[in-house]
């Protein structure tokens, strides 16, 4: 492989990128207009009620009058909360830091004890023993954090008294990590997402850039050169790698300015943008299959939504807990895994060895390579490179 | 000079139920000019893009530079270069920047580039404009700085596919002149031409191409005196019955 011919390629597709108006708009303006376009119009998608994985830790072992399960029975029966009973809170909160959960209710050793207590002298909360629920929400989701924290409230009012609709309890719940999550903006929830859905517009750009050759005939002069299908390809990936850094800088700058801090390490940096990368390979594997299938430049741009849309929709807004429809098919686009991988990384603080984020790398990097490869084997089948 | 630079022998290209070329078998010797003259939808375009290795014939073998065209199209491609006939170029760099890239994709080193570039935007007349867009180009100046692009890592053979088509007078006589310097550093020219004029002018040997079939070969004085005709356009009129530019 020559890397002079590889490199020259990859400079012409930068400056293409950099010199035509459409181009630049498309894949650096627009991405940040959409945000704006999102961050206004995105409501609840779709009509089924989105139900949230919720850990329970029971640290009361007295079980007196069976309060605790039934108390966690109410909590299932609301069917908006799947309840998951973990047996140590070491092991929730793992689970809920890569995401499995969105919020952990830590039962106290002194729940059964002061409802009894509460029960024996309901007019005499001088004789009620306190006891204080623990909730932790999941900090990466803007409706699990607005939903859940009101749903628990109002379970444990019913439980601890349905009839005489006292406003006074023994039992309070303390929001552990609201106190956090309160600082965080509806537009930093949606972040992670933004640093995925960035590098999705290059699905149109490769798209249109390889029709375009096509029909202005330059794919056919470059196969007149010595150049290699391996050296023009590797040109093709590289360029586009490099435009989803360029991206994912901007997109980073942009939202740091806004006022997008997380507090992580340098380390979880470098693995968000190694994401990015890897995904952008799958967008180059997309707008070779729309490149294949499109006669035309124009046909190009309208068949690439085929992929873009179900990228941006279904892959770009995990925080956003959409319908249970959707949560199950967003699990077949790789940019579900990126952006949810972002989220761990950037709001729930997961670490980068957490066994999540390994698992969405490790999907990421199979699924955009195998797309890659597939686009590569589609369009050299029908075009020639 | 006797080297066979260039042999097709009985190829035929057939898309569908269209024959493109059919049964055509020519030899084009070292340094020689030799012209591809026909009609729009002759076939000339399709005997370059098999010469060249971008289509694969029926049947039939090619043999450029002394190699096998399908076999061997990398060392092919290493000896030719072509002017494709429509004007490939990319409109978002600078006239200077395109000759640049295919100088680096036949891996000129900086300085042998630097000068061929210059040698060869002086004599295309593109000197002052080399720095500029080349979607500010006028045509004939986009047909001159493809040719740049063909030439600009010095090919043996060239494949030049209607080089002069739309191009004003001055362009088309700065071409002509480029063509003959070309032949004098012996280089060898496959050239395609609807433009009998020009096929009159500048090759040694003209082969007239018509609905996929090669109907005569030779010199163009040969040609005419063994038609006993006034030039190449009525040899065509005198072998099909139609004027070789009655559609344009």
């Amino acid at each position: 492989m020559k890397l002079q011919r590889v490199l020259t390629l990859t400079k012409k597709e930068l400056k293409k990128t950099f010199r035509e108006p459409a181009v630049l708009f498309m894949i650096f303006l627009f991405p940040v207009l959409l945000v704006f376009a999102f961050g206004v119009s995105f409501g609840g998608l779709g009509k089924t009620q989105p139900i949230y994985a919720t850990g329970v830790v029971n640290n009361d072992q007295e079980n007196m009058a069976n309060y605790t399960q039934l108390f966690i029975e109410a909590l299932s029966n609301t069917k908006i909360l799947s309840i998951q009973v973990y047996s140590d809170d070491q092991t929730a909160q793992s689970d809920l830091s890569q995401g499995k959960i969105q919020a952990i209710i830590v039962i106290p050793s002194t729940f059964s004890q002061s409802l009894t207590s509460y029960h024996l002298a309901p007019e005499d909360p001088s004789r009620w023993i306190n006891a204080t629920i623990s909730l932790y929400v999941d900090k990466g989701s803007i409706v699990a954090t607005q939903a859940i924290p009101s749903l628990v409230q109002q379970v444990l009012n019913a439980f601890v008294d349905q009839t005489q609709r006292q406003t006074l309890t023994p039992i309070n719940m303390q929001i552990a990590s609201l106190i956090e999550t309160e600082q965080l903006s509806a537009f930093e929830y949606m972040a992670p997402g933004m640093f995925t859905f960035a590098s999705i517009f290059i699905i149109m750009i490769v798209a249109q850039a390889f029709t375009q050759d096509r029909e202005n005939g330059m794919m056919k002069r470059i196969r007149t050169t010595p150049i290699t299908p391996t050296e023009f390809m590797t040109s093709q990936v590289l360029s586009y790698m490099l435009i989803a850094l360029i991206q994912a800088i901007l997109v980073f700058t942009t939202v740091y300015l806004i006022g997008f801090k997380p507090k992580i390490d340098l380390i979880v940096y470098v693995l968000a943008f190694m994401l990015v990368l890897i995904f952008s390979l799958s967008n180059v594997g997309f707008g070779l299959i729309t490149a294949t299938i499109a006669k035309t430049s124009s046909a190009a741009t309208g068949l690439s939504f085929l992929f873009v849309l179900p990228q941006l929709f279904l892959g770009t807004f995990v925080g956003a807990s959409l319908s249970s429809t959707v949560q199950i098919v967003d699990k077949f686009v790789p940019s579900y895994y990126v952006t949810n991988a972002l989220t761990s990384l950037f709001l729930r603080e997961a670490t980068i060895t957490s066994p999540t984020i390994l698992l969405d790398f490790v999907i990421v990097s199979i699924s955009c390579i195998a797309i890659l490869v597939i686009g590569i084997i589609l369009y050299a089948k029908y075009y020639k490179i | 000079m006797n080297e066979i630079s260039i042999l097709m022998d009985n190829i035929v290209k057939r898309f569908e139920d269209v024959i493109a070329v059919d049964g055509v078998s020519l030899q084009v010797k070292e340094g020689e000019l030799f012209g591809l003259l026909g009609p729009n939808g002759a076939g000339k375009t399709t005997t370059v893009n098999i010469l060249c290795g971008l289509i694969k014939p029926t049947s039939g073998n090619a043999m450029v530079g002394g190699y096998d065209v399908q076999k061997e199209n990398t060392k092919v491609k290493e000896l030719i270069g072509v002017c494709p006939q429509e004007t490939a170029i990319y409109p978002y760099l600078t006239g200077a920047e395109n000759v640049e890239l295919f100088g680096n994709l036949y891996t000129l080193d900086k300085n042998t580039l630097r000068v061929r570039q210059k040698m060869l935007f002086e004599k295309m007349g593109l000197t002052q404009d080399a720095k500029r867009r080349v979607e500010k180009y006028s045509g004939g100046m986009k047909r001159r700085l493809s040719l740049i692009m063909a030439l600009i890592h010095d090919p043996q053979i060239i494949f030049l596919d209607e080089p002069t088509i739309g191009m004003d007078p001055q362009s088309r006589r700065a071409v002509w002149d480029f063509m003959v310097e070309l032949k004098k550093e012996s280089k060898t020219i496959f050239l395609t031409t609807h433009y009998m004029e020009e096929a009159e002018a500048l090759c040694d040997r003209v082969g007239i191409i018509d609905r996929g079939k090669l109907i005569a070969l030779d010199s163009p004085k040969e040609l005419i005196s063994k038609n006993n005709v006034r030039n190449l356009e009525e040899i065509f009129i005198k072998l099909t019955g139609r004027r070789i530019r009655e559609e344009i």
